[in-house]
């Protein structure tokens, strides 16, 4: 079960994890992209982390869809819109919650996940975030459905999501900027995939 | 890599601020929102045009406000698209009352950025119509792309569509002209150097000297093909063949020809390039109606060019030959 402190620590993880990680995503965008991820989404989740210090809030899903607004209006490219909807959409099942259970957060996950796909129309295999979140979402699910605790199946979660990150490595890319190098895109792994991992990887060792 | 600069982070506000002490009779900016608007905006009746995009680029997209041009452009960090909370306060800042006009490349984050934007000014009553430009044939236009970035045809289009806003045409009217441009016109683009994000601080792909890279956009992202480089005849020949071909350009049409440079290219290269464009044009029969030649839509200190051609009715040089003034287009009473 996981309180307002617990998903302010998520954030603040996940801010950390992203600052240790800046350089690298970069790099990694660099190769198939603009070279900006790194510094955008520490730009981003740095001002979420933040948040937790400005202002008084009174429920975790109130804290969430400030967390999706704030990465929406700071990220900026396609990952602000992409991240953003997914804390926005994170935070429409846990509106009554205080404490959340596994279940309710493989109902917010979901909604998340699905609303990354509403706004940038990927599928699996494109090389994109959902490539990570997907399988992350389904052993999410698979793991909270046999009876895990939250920590348990997010650390399934976690670890589907860093196999998901090294799938995509091979992959070519069919959405967003890597798309436009075709075959060349091929051989590097994808920046989004990368950062969603760190994301998950962050509420694993901070929700529970 | 050596750049003029004080702390990078600050590379994009500081240029706003410079550009409105440079140009006080054409814009103002609004630095927290990092907008660029037209002085005197919002212009009662008309139709206002907005566009953006990651900086980087410029004279692309501020240098282009101003009468007869934009109303409004917002600055996103260097090579990042604007967020949604820039736009609406653009869109809300120049709307006359006449509804407006997003201009938008067609790249995921920006596409995704205006669309978030034109929901939220709806809801606050603005009437909004976007028009996305798509015009680079170096990218497959299929399902296993983002689509054709938009590059060149941007510049050609502002200003047309803006020469149509300014004489008074609806909202309609100007996004169904944007439309047309947008469909009439192609770009190809070469480097011949790579370029260095202020914040990244080191190259964003590598060349060697005596290589080129094929088809590249307009953001450092690296082209379809990296090749020996060859003299200007050859890499103009591969830049305006695949524009013509994509474009269908048959003999007896007219055209507006545009060599871009990208940023690092002098003008004394980039009119070798425009003499070899220019030659094709006439060995294949396509009329020139007008040229247009110099650094519009760049990439940083990126060496290299683009080609664009845009095929043109009696209308479009009309709208292309009315008055304009801003900081980087200027021309007519």
């Amino acid at each position: 079960m996981a309180d307002l402190t617990a998903f302010q620590a998520w954030i603040a993880a996940c801010s950390e994890s992203i600052t240790a990680h800046a350089d690298d995503l970069t790099e990694l965008d660099r190769a198939i992209g603009d070279a900006d991820h790194g510094s955008n989404m520490k730009r981003g989740l740095t001002a979420c982390a933040a948040l937790a210090d400005q202002e008084d809030f009174s429920s975790i899903d109130a804290y969430l869809k400030k967390v999706g607004m704030t990465l929406v209006s700071t990220v900026g490219g396609a990952s602000g819109p992409l991240y953003g909807t997914f804390f926005l959409r994170l935070a429409g099942p846990l509106a009554a919650s205080e404490d959340v259970s596994a279940r309710e957060f493989g109902q917010a996950l979901r909604a998340g996940v699905e609303g990354i796909v509403a706004r940038g129309k990927a599928e699996a295999g494109d090389k994109t975030m959902y490539d990570a979140f997907s399988p992350a979402l389904e052993a999410f699910e698979s793991a909270a459905g046999s009876g895990s605790e939250l920590a348990e199946a997010l650390r399934a979660a976690a670890d589907a999501a860093a196999q998901g990150r090294d799938a995509t490595e091979p992959m070519v890319a069919r959405k967003g900027r890597a798309s436009y190098l075709g075959e060349r895109s091929a051989g590097h792994q994808d920046p989004g995939a990368t950062s969603a991992t760190l994301l998950i990887e962050a509420a694993a060792k901070t929700l529970s | 890599m050596k750049k003029l600069l004080n702390d990078p982070a600050d590379v994009v506000v500081e240029a706003l601020a410079g550009m409105a002490a440079a140009h006080p009779d054409h814009l103002r900016v609004d630095l927290d929102h990092k907008l660029v608007l037209r002085a005197g905006a919002p212009v009662s009746g008309k139709v206002a045009l907005v566009s953006g995009g990651g900086s980087g680029h410029e004279p692309l997209h501020g240098g282009f406000v101003g009468r007869g041009m934009l109303d409004a452009a917002c600055a996103g960090e260097v090579f990042t698209s604007p967020v949604p909370d820039q736009i609406l306060a653009a869109t809300t800042a120049v709307d006359g009352g006449a509804g407006v006009l997003h201009i938008v490349k067609n790249y995921t984050g920006d596409v995704m950025n205006f669309e978030m934007a034109a929901e939220l000014a709806a809801e606050s009553g603005v009437q909004v119509e976007a028009v996305v430009t798509d015009d680079d044939v170096a990218v497959q236009d299929s399902l296993f792309t983002a689509g054709r970035r938009g590059v060149g045809v941007t510049v050609l289009l502002e200003k047309i569509v803006g020469a149509a806003a300014e004489e008074g045409q609806d909202l309609a009217a100007c996004a169904e002209l944007a439309r047309r441009v947008n469909a009439q016109g192609r770009s190809m683009g070469i480097a011949l150097t790579s370029c260095t994000v202020p914040a990244a601080g080191k190259p964003t792909f590598e060349l060697a000297d005596d290589e080129m890279e094929i088809g590249i956009g307009i953001h450092g992202e690296p082209g379809r093909s990296t090749e020996k480089l060859a003299p200007a005849r050859d890499v103009a020949a591969r830049l305006v063949e695949p524009v013509v071909s994509d474009l269908g350009l048959e003999r007896g049409e007219s055209v507006i020809a545009f060599v871009n440079g990208m940023g690092g290219t002098p003008l004394l290269e980039l009119y070798v390039m425009y003499g070899e464009v220019a030659r094709l044009l006439e060995e294949a029969g396509i009329t020139v109606a007008r040229s247009l030649v110099g650094n519009y839509i760049t990439s940083l200190e990126m060496a290299g060019c683009s080609v664009t051609l845009l095929r043109v009715d009696e209308e479009m040089v009309r709208l292309w030959d009315a008055p304009v003034d801003t900081p980087g287009l200027r021309w007519g009473g």
